[in-house]
């Protein structure tokens, strides 16, 4: 263990992916320095687990309906109660950290590309490029994100394929900044003036040279962006024009506990834990990873 | 002792009279360039909400005419909609309509969606004002007190209690509260203005009732109506301290790092001094920006808990329009509350400049 780590932080390492995995193992260690991005990470490994192994950790059939224990309190065999229907509380919520990780996921790998691609462009190129694409940029930013979301999925239809799209739409605008920022810094540096005067085409910088630059500072972003990514898709479920029933979308299950919060406080305040924790574990693991990656922005928020 | 320039802060507001000219001039030129921004947003916005009217899949001339009408009607109706226009003519009249504020009906209430929205406007700028209060109130001391004692407990809770800003969903919170507060403790009244009992008791003179009920000298429906709004306004003033709050830590941060603080320090001023006069006054400028923007990100949080509360608000508007179909509703409310969302943006901009000598 102890060698491979020697290996690992070599000053002065001998091959490319041994430099490069030092770079690796330099970021993880700093990042177990700090407790709550630990913490972040820990809760984000425990949302993987629970979305790759639902079927093991829930206790009871999502879905399986049983009138005659409906509304139970949290006990031993029902560990969040039950819900309206006699569903099992605590399977349905673990069985909605898959629809909560299919939609963070899908949303950064719709938006966080495409912002990637406009920033990029429109810094690279500049001139007209630049004025027309990051105008339109910041009319996306200066919209309110859920009104646009909730105008979009009004248009496309409820459902969480139109939720996904409408939230990427809501999402991309901040990315692009970013990406044209990074390009900005590194457009006139010598090595890109390098590789030009070999003859790299505008295509081969942008996608070879200068994304693989803005990475961290994306990294940080989509992380720090995933709680609030959760929040939109479980307010428009809780609306109504997200996931559909029968399917245990969290802002969903809080929104049939509505009717019975006074009494049987159980049904929305559980799948409401869900959220804050997964939501403060993104938000957490997001801190640490800018302490770590971009010391200079460090404690901003 | 605070008289000596080496300890006042870098900008003072104290500046020459040809400066201040100077500077009224710049601003001048800044408030040209920074409307035109403001109009090319606002006609983005437009051509944002034509777009989301255009795609929706319910054909509107069918909608008119029913879909078992004769080709001949349909056609003759979709030419008096103006449909069989260009898409640029369409966009420019849809333009005009707005400019002269007319959002078209809506189908559910009957009423133009101009009128719903002026009748359900005052409530939730009532509830969001409420919170933005709320917030500054707690959020600046508590980001102040954090900066001036990094890395200790009190400032670790701060930082949490600022990210749970971000982690939270507001219609939860509101749903706890009310569970918590209202069912279980009775210490505010539950959803809704206020009781029906009490409804149209004052004049309705501005829309806002805590304000109606002042005037009309009513200290009853005063305290009912405080009853109601206390929870959601709390709600709301959650997230905007959470925010309020983070941001004046770092700007706290950023300045009490600077060598003018180190030397007030050396030359013996008092610790609550150096915090209050020589760190917080230059940040008073970007609190501005940052106020701004929570109060517009709280006109965009009401729409999630409005639900919740029964609050009779544009949020409630826009969700029930939603679930509704009703298009005319949705995009006129988006509309708005976009509006107000880039106007107060750019405002707080306009501001901060105007304010700030090194911003220009």
């Amino acid at each position: 263990m102890a060698t491979v780590l020697h290996w690992l932080l070599d000053e002065t390492p001998t091959s490319r992916l041994q430099a490069r995995l030092g770079r690796h193992a330099r970021v993880a260690l700093a990042l177990t320095r700090n407790p709550l991005a630990v913490i972040g990470l820990i809760i984000v490994a425990l949302l993987l687990v629970s979305a790759l192994a639902a079927p093991l950790i829930a206790t009871q059939d999502p879905v399986a309906q049983d009138l005659a224990r409906r509304l139970l309190p949290p006990s031993a065999a029902h560990w969040m109660g039950t819900d309206e229907l006699g569903r099992d509380i605590w399977s349905r919520t673990v069985f909605g950290s898959r629809i909560t990780l299919t939609i963070v996921l899908l949303v950064a790998i719709i938006a966080a590309p495409l912002g990637l691609v406009v920033g990029a462009v429109a810094g690279y190129f500049g001139g007209w490029c630049d004025r027309i694409l990051m105008g339109v940029t910041d009319i996306f930013l200066s919209m309110p994100k859920l009104i646009l979301a909730l105008a979009f999925v009004a248009a496309l239809g409820p459902g969480i394929q139109n939720a996904i799209i409408a939230i990427a739409i809501a999402t991309w605008p901040s990315y692009a900044r970013i990406a044209r920022a990074e390009t900005l810094t590194v457009r006139h540096s010598e090595f890109i003036s390098a590789i030009r005067l070999q003859g790299a085409s505008a295509t081969r910088v942008i996608l070879r040279h200068i994304l693989p630059l803005c990475a961290s500072s994306m990294i940080i972003r989509v992380t720090l962006d995933m709680a609030g990514i959760i929040l939109t898709a479980a307010g428009l479920g809780f609306i109504g024009l997200g996931a559909q029933p029968p399917l245990p979308e969290w802002g969903a299950m809080i929104s049939r506990g509505r009717n019975f919060i006074l009494d049987q406080w159980w049904v929305s305040t559980m799948p409401g834990l869900a959220i804050v924790t997964v939501g403060l574990g993104f938000c957490f693991l997001g801190d640490g990873l800018r302490d770590v990656l971009d010391p200079k922005q460090a404690g901003k928020p | 002792m605070s008289q000596d320039p080496q300890t006042e802060p870098p900008h003072s507001p104290r500046r020459s009279p040809a400066a201040l000219r100077r500077g009224a001039r710049a601003a001048a030129i800044d408030l040209g360039s920074v409307l035109v921004a403001l109009a090319l947003t606002f006609l983005g916005l437009l051509a944002i909400t034509f777009v989301i009217g255009r795609v929706v899949p319910i054909d509107p001339v069918v909608a008119v005419v029913g879909d078992r009408a004769p080709l001949a009607v349909y056609e003759k109706a979709r030419a008096e909609m103006g449909l069989d226009r260009p898409l640029l003519v369409q966009f420019a009249a849809y333009v005009g309509h707005v400019a002269r504020g007319d959002l078209g009906l809506s189908v559910s209430t009957g009423n133009t969606v101009a009128a719903d929205l002026r009748r359900v406007f005052p409530a939730t700028l009532e509830v969001a004002t409420l919170g933005i209060l709320i917030g500054v109130l707690l959020g600046v001391p508590m980001g102040v007190l954090a900066a001036s004692r990094q890395g200790s407990l009190t400032d670790q809770l701060i930082r949490v209690v600022g990210l749970l800003g971000y982690a939270v969903p507001a219609f939860w919170l509101g749903l706890v509260g009310l569970a918590v507060f209202y069912a279980h403790y009775r210490w505010v009244s539950g959803p809704g203005r206020i009781d029906v009992y009490f409804d149209g008791a004052v004049e309705a003179r501005t829309g806002l009732l805590l304000i109606d009920s002042l005037l009309a000298g009513d200290i009853e429906v005063f305290g009912n109506a405080l009853s109601h709004i206390l929870l959601p306004a709390a709600v709301l003033g959650f997230f905007s301290l959470a925010y309020i709050g983070r941001m004046t830590r770092s700007f706290m941060l950023d300045q009490l790092s600077q060598e003018f603080i180190t030397t007030a320090r050396v030359k013996g001023v008092p610790e609550w001094r150096v915090i209050w006069r020589h760190a917080f006054k230059p940040i008073r400028v970007p609190l501005i920006t940052v106020v701004g923007l929570s109060y517009a990100g709280l006109l965009e949080g009401s729409v999630m808990i409005e639900t919740i509360f029964a609050w009779p608000g544009i949020g409630n508007y826009l969700t029930t329009a939603l679930l509704n179909a009703d298009m005319n509703a949705v995009l006129g409310s988006t509309l708005v509350v976009g509006a107000i969302f880039i106007g107060i943006n750019k405002m707080s901009d306009l501001l901060y400049r105007l304010l700030d000598p090194r911003a220009r």
